[in-house]
């Protein structure tokens, strides 16, 4: 008796094993779906209201569904998933709801994302900000934020009158100390001489903390506060202060209207509109996508009347390189700030070396 | 070179005092709930509430005094729920405070998310004027001088609000005969009784009244913290370091206004401190490292009597015994 069992369970685990292969090899490419049976599912860190990093996925939503003419009954999402177990019934929610394709937005939802693609070939993952894909059903997108930060630096670089400029940073990895280099450049591009402090708060979303962080700043003399957080406070405080600052995600002239000069800002809809409407055509391919100004993902909010009136015309003349790929940011002679060269006269930074950048530019300071 | 070290001395001290008062409010309400033997939990919670209210009262009356008492009422409003809960139904307090916490936050956020979705910007602010009320004050002769000023004369008025709350707490306490009433049942309400004291009314009460205060604490945070811009889960855990500090403080509002200081201190230490020697990390563990420390110190103490009122988180019952 036993043995018997034993013997049907190794050939229902065979049988499993091998229906399982042939649905991945059958799903390598995906059946076109009809529109009025799509479904899309979003997995948000945050709230929607936000007006930082989730309000701007969201808007990206809106587009897509504005653009595709979907109903509200066939977006979904789901909002304030930590980055945990929940992130995991957020996404089996969504599967059991229908969707057939479904966005996770952050960057701790990759491994939670990866292990349910593998358990649901029939459904197409699309993780931001992460680096992990699986060649069948789930890929990654992200963006050239670093060019827009590079025009918003020419703006604090204009604008600064004390030389000193504060950058509230969230954590120490690639994705931040690329921005802040990036910002660095575009400041130094104009203002040679001035001095960027960064400042971490090691969290993408604390008021309170995002503020005494960009107080410590100003207390030290900075006069432009840029940031790479999820709140408005940094610009909140720089106003109470008198003083200007660069935004994100989102344009910030709403909470900061005195000090607001630009905000490096994400038009999501860019990429999930073109994904999901591959997703209607059969046409949905598992290649990682990193797009930028040109393919209209990134931009820069438009100039406040807080800017320097030079700032319109040198923003304009950059970005026009940029569009045309006469300059990508990341251009030598780059050093970093212990004098090393990083990057050589004549070389451009490939994007894996851009999205793995561990050095900070010269002229960029911790504090 | 001695004058900039001086200077950004004066400047740690005036972010520390900044940071401290939301946590001074919730210690020191959280400290008279106590004396009342209620160990409510719900101190974040009530700081939401208090934040959802008194935004909202400045927002639709532009008027800061009204935006004070209407965060004030919120807490009152939030620590009847938990005072009936815990005094009348004599629920479990500890699942009280932390349900109080949970809906406090859930309250607020839904009142911020529909304050948003009323705006065409989907931004909402305070009007410049209730911003402006609590800019930092200007005392003629006093805010100007070299370091005193900036070090005492130079905070907005709730700061100076919430260090006259706190010093009339300790006195309400510690000189009055309510207070000393008010003691006793924390100590033991069984006796208070004996003795006369209406106990349901004392702890209705002083719950109600802590609430309050903790609740001033969410409002500073909208309103001064976060500039009058109400932003998603602005709390954001400050009320548990509240809790925590009440131990710190050792039930005593005057070792709260040192403590507060202290935490908010070590709060803000590590953007003025030289970077890239410590990892950030590290430092913004520090208040949670000092909580535990504050922990085991005062364990040890409270083996040989320490302050903590007898009857905290003991619900009364009269016939027992």
């Amino acid at each position: 008796m036993h043995s018997n069992a034993r013997r049907v369970a190794i050939i229902a685990a065979l049988v499993l094993a091998l229906c399982s292969f042939s649905m991945l090899s059958a799903n390598a490419e995906f059946a076109p779906v009809p529109k009025d049976q799509l479904k899309v599912g979003f997995v948000y860190i945050g709230d929607v209201s936000d007006k930082g990093y989730t309000y701007a996925h969201h808007q990206g939503t809106l587009a897509m569904q504005a653009a595709l003419g979907l109903t509200d009954e066939q977006v979904l999402y789901k909002t304030n998933v930590s980055e945990d177990a929940a992130c995991e019934n957020a996404i089996l929610e969504l599967i059991e709801q229908g969707c057939q394709i479904i966005f996770t937005t952050s960057y701790g939802f990759m491994d939670y994302t990866e292990a349910l693609a593998a358990e649901y070939p029939n459904v197409i993952f699309s993780h931001c900000s992460g680096y992990k894909s699986n060649g069948v059903n789930f890929n990654n997108y992200f963006g050239r934020i670093y060019q827009p930060r590079y025009l918003s630096g020419i703006a604090a670089g204009l604008k600064t009158q004390s030389g000193k400029i504060g950058y509230v940073a969230a954590f120490s990895n690639p994705e931040v100390n690329g921005g802040a280099d990036a910002f660095t450049l575009g400041v130094r591009s104009v203002n040679p001489e001035a001095e960027v402090y960064i400042q971490y708060t090691s969290t993408w979303y604390d008021p309170t903390v995002e503020r005494q962080a960009a107080e410590a700043l100003l207390d030290l003399g900075c006069d432009v506060i840029a940031q790479h957080q999820d709140t408005s406070m940094p610009q909140i405080a720089a106003q109470n202060r008198g003083v200007w600052g660069v935004g994100y995600n989102a344009d910030m002239s709403d909470d900061a209207p005195d000090a607001e000069l630009c905000s490096p800002i994400w038009n999501w809809g860019a990429y999930v509109t073109a994904a999901v409407q591959s997703v209607i055509d059969g046409a949905w391919t598992p290649e990682n996508s990193f797009m930028g100004m040109k393919e209209g993902l990134v931009g820069l909010s438009e100039l406040t009347a807080n800017n320097d009136p030079r700032a319109q015309a040198l923003i304009d003349e950059a970005a026009a390189k940029i569009l045309s790929g006469e300059f990508d940011v990341f251009d030598g002679e780059i050093k970093d700030n212990t004098g090393a060269v990083r990057v050589q006269t004549g070389q451009r930074l490939t994007d894996a070396e851009i999205t793995s950048i561990d050095w900070l530019v010269e002229g960029l300071i911790v504090k | 070179m001695a004058n900039t070290l001086l200077n950004q001395i004066v400047n740690i001290i005036n972010a520390a005092v900044l940071a401290g008062v939301p946590l001074l409010l919730g210690t020191t309400g959280e400290i008279i709930t106590e004396k009342s033997g209620h160990l409510n939990l719900g101190v974040e919670g009530l700081m939401y509430i208090g934040a959802a209210f008194g935004f909202a009262a400045g927002y639709y009356t532009n008027s800061e005094a009204l935006a004070l008492i209407c965060a004030f009422l919120g807490g009152v409003l939030g620590s009847v729920l938990y005072a009936f809960l815990t005094v009348t139904l004599r629920a479990n307090q500890n699942v009280t405070g932390l349900t109080l916490t949970v809906f406090g936050a859930g309250f607020a956020n839904y009142i911020g998310d529909a304050l948003i979705n009323s705006t065409a910007s989907k931004a909402v602010s305070l009007s410049a004027e209730v911003k402006a009320a609590f800019n930092p004050v200007s005392i003629p002769g006093l805010s100007a001088l070299p370091i005193a000023g900036k070090l005492l004369f130079q905070y907005n008025m709730f700061v100076y609000l919430a260090v006259a709350i706190a010093i009339l707490t300790g006195l309400y306490l510690n000189r009055t005969r309510t207070g000393l009433n008010l003691r006793a049942i924390g100590e033991n309400a069984a006796a208070a009784d004996a003795m006369g004291v209406r106990v349901t009314q004392y702890k209705y009460i002083n719950i109600m009244l802590g609430g309050g205060i903790c609740a001033l604490g969410g409002a500073y945070i909208a309103i001064v913290t976060c500039g009058g811009t109400w932003i998603y889960n602005c709390v954001s855990g400050q009320g548990w370091i509240a809790v925590a500090l009440v131990i710190f403080a050792g039930w005593s509002p005057y070792r709260a206004l040192m403590g507060s200081l202290v935490f908010g201190g070590l709060s803000v230490i590590r953007f003025y401190l030289p970077g890239g020697y410590v990892p950030p990390a590290m430092l913004s563990m520090l208040p949670f490292v000092v909580t535990c420390v504050v922990l085991v110190v005062t364990s040890v103490r409270s083996a040989r009597g320490g302050n903590q009122p007898a009857a905290c988180g003991v619900n009364y019952y009269r016939e027992e015994r």
